[in-house]
Formats: structure tokens, sequence, C-alpha cells
């Protein structure tokens, strides 16, 4: 690539790259707190709860997120007099905000499915035991499932950080300069295929780093599920 | 030995899947579709618009059989480059930039670059200074984003795959202005959908941003499909039929 | 409603007719990719459990691409390298040919080799999954390698490894919106199309994700059946 393509679009690529974490790290954050309630409307046994729940993550998970992002971003666009109406027009308004709402949405439901399996997998006994023990169903829940089930969850959790970050470049549809939008305006001026290599290194690298550290962390927080001299 | 087989194999299916020899006055022809009034598709799915019937005009006059393809407006000059067609006619705009990359026939039209905003926004004046802080939105890969981009710096800059989305955009409000084709921008002022908006400021024609008007591209170096684009853009100009086209799209005169 | 209906309509002024033809598209391109993405990451898992380093290295480094890069990426780089590549390849042996990857073969290209990076993960924790003694039990009953393969290892590597194909096929199926963005008039295109022209977002992109969570149940629906088939041997537990 030439000096001058690399002084001129390096930065902003770079930017982009930040912009793509950002991205990816607050929709991941926000879709961890919903994902709570889904997840325990999907175990509930009241009838409506658990059908909302199944519908809401059979939708997210049954159609793909550029469709859910155009829907959401155009679909407000079309319905501006009425949002604005409510005073939700100028969170809507704004594509970061639109996309942020859709991939944490979308991300709560892979989320939900993913904490449902690990409560599931927390042994009965254990609940039993600390209901003999006299402790509240809520405290049980805090202190004794959920903590085990987000520790057996951790590999698929890791999976889903991965695919949020792949699954991020479609927010460039809608206006946002992320990594792949900055890669696309630089391949627009110079048609040089070498960005989008470049930009496929930075995320393998993003991607790669993630998996490492996943491994890491994986392997030292289930050290005590694992027979000892393994 | 049996992979080497396979490889022939599947080489051999590959090329007789895709592969087609050309013959003398085939031109495949790339064209966006997405840009109205000048290419677009109907409700069926056909392509049409002033681009088009020009090129058929031109295809007639050249007695060349043509076929067109339609290809998203961001890779239409890779495309063009990678062969998947021979030249461009899609209201592209002769810049130096571009002949970096690509050969140009002689301008088929030209119609000036103008600003539209919200009639109820009060922004009377478009220059820098004047649109400091505003959104402004564009189609991404065009002589209006990348003067947007040079120029407006003090502008929040929106790109779009497609002009419509851009439009679209403005009348829900997101962007304070769009910077356009004219005659593209007047094509949606006239619809329901545009009954929000109208032209703001000058028309702008720098010739280093702008180029001299929309021009068919073609590889560098195919000079002959060049040429036979020149004169037969100079035929149909001559005989009446350019006006014919230019009547049917607009009111005023588009050369 | 009535103009609702309208728009949904087949023939010349409604969109009907140009959805379904996105959808066939949509499904065409899903079927074509499914059986290729398939085998690719059968043979993938192999080279991997193979005892040639350079062999085992590579496909990891497969894995590892296409897993790791964007599939938007992943189609742009082959829709567009794939052409001068095969371009320049064609015209290497014959003069003044034109080769045409067409968004179709390059959406096919690329999403079945993501697809095949991921399968090649769920075939092998499948094959690990059948203890080695059984191919040589089986051989030692003077079963051939191939017979061996046939009868005792491949159908407990597919039971093995139903689940995650499973998963991974929805996964495939929704990835085909992404060929949208090289023109490809699959469904959500002739959706965006439908949009440019009627004005109607919220309609068409709801009857587009409809539709898309319909194909989902259904090929949900086949793999459960498929599922339930392949275990037919397996007692109730």
């Amino acid at each position: 690539m030439d000096m001058e393509l690399f002084i001129k679009y390096g930065p902003r690529i770079l930017h982009g790259l930040w912009v793509t974490l950002e991205l990816v790290g607050i929709s991941l954050a926000i879709g961890a707190v919903l994902s709570l309630p889904i997840a325990m409307a999907r175990l509930s046994k009241h009838k409506f709860l658990n059908a909302i729940s199944y519908g809401y993550v059979y939708f997210f998970r049954g159609s793909p997120l550029i469709a859910q992002l155009y829907l959401v971003y155009y679909g407000a666009g079309q319905l501006r007099w009425e949002l604005q109406d409510i005073g939700l027009w100028w969170f809507f308004r704004d594509a970061w905000y639109c996309t942020i709402t859709v991939f944490a949405l979308n991300t709560a439901a892979y989320q939900a499915e993913i904490l449902r399996g690990g409560i599931l997998g927390v042994p009965k006994g254990q609940l039993e035991a600390a209901q003999a023990l006299g402790l509240k169903p809520l405290v049980t829940f805090f202190k004794i499932t959920l903590p085990q089930a987000m520790v057996a969850s951790l590999r698929p959790y890791g999976n889903e950080v991965i695919l949020m970050i792949k699954g991020s470049a479609i927010a460039s549809v809608v206006t946002i300069f992320d990594l792949m939008g900055e890669t696309k305006l630089a391949f627009s001026r110079t048609f040089d295929l070498e960005v989008y290599f470049i930009a496929a290194l930075l995320y393998l690298a993003v991607v790669e780093i993630i998996r490492f550290t996943w491994e890491r962390m994986d392997n030292r927080l289930t050290r005590h599920l694992r027979p000892a001299n393994e | 030995m049996k992979i080497l087989k396979a490889i022939a194999i599947a080489g051999v299916a590959l090329t007789a899947l895709s592969a087609t020899a050309s013959a003398d006055m085939k031109i495949r022809i790339g064209t966006e579709g997405a840009y109205p009034p000048f290419n677009f598709k109907d409700a069926s799915g056909k392509l049409q618009g002033f681009d088009i019937d020009i090129a058929k005009a031109l295809c007639a006059e050249m007695k060349a059989e043509c076929t067109f393809v339609a290809q998203d407006w961001d890779g239409i000059i890779p495309a063009l480059l990678a062969k998947k067609y021979d030249a461009i006619v899609a209201s592209m705009s002769i810049t130096d930039e571009r002949k970096k990359k690509v050969d140009f026939t002689d301008k088929y039209y030209s119609t000036p670059a103008k600003f539209i905003v919200d009639k109820k926004s009060g922004i009377t004046k478009v220059d820098p200074e004047s649109l400091k802080g505003k959104i402004i939105g564009t189609q991404g890969s065009t002589i209006h984003s990348n003067y947007l981009e040079d120029l407006y710096k003090g502008s929040t800059i929106k790109l779009y795959k497609t002009q419509d989305e851009a439009n679209a955009d403005l009348a829900s409000g997101r962007l304070d202005a769009v910077l356009a084709d004219s005659a593209v921008l007047l094509e949606w002022l006239k619809k329901k959908e545009g009954a929000c908006c109208k032209f703001t400021g000058p028309g702008f024609n720098d010739p280093k941003y702008f180029g001299v008007g929309a021009g068919i591209a073609v590889r560098k170096g195919d000079d002959k499909l060049r040429e036979g684009f020149n004169k037969a853009i100079a035929a149909i100009l001559a005989n009446g039929t350019y006006k014919k086209i230019n009547d049917k799209y607009f009111p005023f005169n588009v050369y | 409603m009535e103009q609702y209906l309208q728009y949904l309509s087949f023939g010349n002024d409604g969109w009907g007719d140009e959805l379904l033809y996105g959808l066939l598209l949509t499904l065409r391109l899903f079927i074509v990719t499914l059986p290729i993405g398939l085998v690719l990451g059968f043979l993938i898992a192999l080279a991997k459990r193979s005892e040639k380093k350079w062999l085992s290295l590579a496909a990891n480094v497969y894995t590892t691409v296409f897993r790791g890069v964007p599939e938007l990426l992943t189609l742009f780089i082959i829709f567009y390298g794939g052409q001068m590549f095969l371009q320049f390849i064609a015209e290497f042996f014959v003069d003044d040919i034109r080769v045409d990857l067409s968004a179709f073969l390059a959406g096919v290209i690329a999403l079945g080799f993501v697809f095949s990076a991921y399968a090649s993960e769920v075939f092998l924790s499948a094959m690990n999954s059948v203890p080695d003694g059984q191919s040589e039990a089986a051989r030692s009953m003077g079963m051939s390698w191939l017979r061996t393969m046939q009868k005792v290892i491949f159908p407990q590597i597919v039971r093995h490894a139903l689940p995650g194909l499973s998963n991974l096929t929805l996964i495939l199926q929704k990835d085909t919106a992404l060929v949208s963005i090289l023109a490809l008039n699959e469904l959500l295109r002739q959706t965006q199309v439908a949009v440019g022209n009627t004005k109607e977002p919220i309609l068409f992109y709801s009857v587009a994700c409809g539709l898309y969570v319909l194909l989902a149940f259904l090929t949900s629906i086949f793999f459960k059946q498929v599922e339930s088939w392949a275990n037919r041997g397996e007692g109730r537990a």
C-alpha cells in the first residue's frame, strides 16, 4: 500500500476499530443485563411469560441481524411523528443508538439462552440444600445458582463476544463509521483491495486476542471442575 | 493424482458454468438501478431510466448487443476493473480522481449538484461555515461525498449505500441537509415523501470535484469501445434521439 | 390494511411476487451452500487429524481465518478479489476470455468457507468422541476400512455432530441475507427494493424477518426429525 494512502486512511481505520470495540462492548453489556430477566422468563412456569420470552428469543435468533437493523432504523424513520409525540425521537434519530439497541436486543436473546443452559446445569441438590439451610430463593439464585451458571457458560459467552464483533460489521450499512465503514470509505476512494485485507487482519487480531484471553480465563475459573491430576 | 484430477474437474466445471468468450459488439453494461430518474428498477424488477434509455440508444447506434448488469454503487468501478462488465452507464461524473482508474467517454449529460434541506429548518446558506455542526448526508463513493468530506470538515457527514436512503433520512429528520445531483433530487422533491424539503443555495459544479458531467466509464486502454461510444453519443445528439429521451424524463435540457 | 394487502399482492403493483422470488433465491443459495460446506468441513476436520504437520497446520489456519473475519468482509474479498483472480488465471490460458464470478457463486464460496470452518470443529470433536478401539475392533473382525467407516464410525460421527451442525445450518440461513450487499436479488435485497419504491419499511422488513423466522422454524423441525432418526438405535435414557 502506498504511503500516501496509509497516512490518509490509517488513522481513520484505527479509529474505526475503536468504534467497533465501543459498539460491541456497550451492546454486550446492555444485552447481559437484559438477558437475565429473559432467561428467568424462559425458565418460569408462568405460561404467558414463557411464551413471550420464547417468542422474543425465537425472533431475534431466527432472523438476520442485518434485517433487524434495517427494520428498526428505517422503521423508526417511518414512525418519526409518533416517536416525537412520546419524546423518543431524539433517541431513534441517532444511528448510533439505533444500532446499539438492535445489537443489544439481539445479543440479549443469545445470552439468555446461554444463561438458561447454565442455570439448568446447576445440580438440583444444591438448591434443596440451600433451602434446607434456610436461604431465601433470591439469595440462593444470586449467590449459588447464577455464579455457577456463569462460570459454566463461559465458553459459549466467549463465542457470543466473537460473533458480535464479526456481526457488528453490518453497522456500516446505517452510516456508522466502524472498522468496516472506514474500510469501505477508504476502498471507495482508492479501489485498492489491500484495505480490505488490512481490515480482515485487524478483525482477526481482535478475535484471536479475545479467544486467547478467554481460554486462559476459562482454564483458571474452571480449575475446580477438573479432576486434580489432569 | 486423484487430487489433480479433482482440481481439473472442478476447474472445467467452473469454467463451463461461468466463462463466455467475448464476441464482437457484445457489450455488458453495469449500472446501479437505485438512482431515479437516471436508473432504477420498477415494480416488475426491470431496469428503467434515462441512463438505460441512453445506453440502449447508443447500443442501437453502434449495432451492438447490450446486456445490463445491476451492481451496487460501492463496487461499481471495482467490478468494471474486474471485468464483470465492459462499461458503466450509471450517471458517473467524469473526475480526475476516477480517471486514475478508468477512462471516460465524452459527457452525455451534466446537471449541477445542490443541497436540499427541510423547509422548516431555517437553513438558507449552505457554505461550510453555515453548516458547521449540522448533519449532512449523501450517497457514499460519490463526488458529493468526496466534496463534503474534503470541504465540510465542521459538519457530521453521513454516507449511505443509495441516494434514496439518504433522502429518506432527511425526510425523517435524521439529517439537516443532503447534497446530491439536482436532477435526482428534483425527482424526489416532486414525490409525496419529498414534500418536506426544498432546494437551498446555488448549483455546485467546481470541476475539481464535480467533473465535467456524466460520462461512460470503460477500462483503461479500451479505446475501441470508448471511441464507439463517443461516435454514438454525437450521433444521437445530432439525430434527435437524445432529445426524445431527454424530454421523456426532464422538462429541461440536461446535456 | 387494504393498502398493505395491495403492497404484498402478486402482480405488477404488488411486491408479493418479487418477495417470493427473493425467498426462492435465498433458499437456492442456502441449499447449494450447505452440502459444499459440509463436505469441505468434513475434509478439513480430517486434515486437522492428519499426522502430516503441514496439513493440520494449514487446516487450523483456515479455521482461524474464516472464523475470525466478519462474513461481510469475506464476501467482499471473495467477490472482488476472486473475480480478479479468476480473470487473471483465465487470461493466462485463453486470450480475451471473460470469466464472471456471479454474486451468487461468490456468496456460495464465501458462506461455504465460513460454514466449513465452523463445521470442521464440530466434526473434529465428533470424530474424537469415537474411541479408536472401535475401528481396531472392527478391523480385527475382518471388516474392510471402507466398511468400518460406513457401518461403525461414520454413523456415530453423524450422531454426535448433528446438534452442532443444526445450529450452524440456522446461522448459514441467516448469513445468506448478507449477500444482499453484493446486489444479489435474494429476500433481503428484494425487500429493500420494495421499501425504496413504497416507503413502507416497517411492513416490508417485518415481513422479511417473519419469513426468515419461518425458514428457521422449518429447518429446526427438519433437524429434529433427522436427529431422532439418527438416534433411533440409542435406547431412551
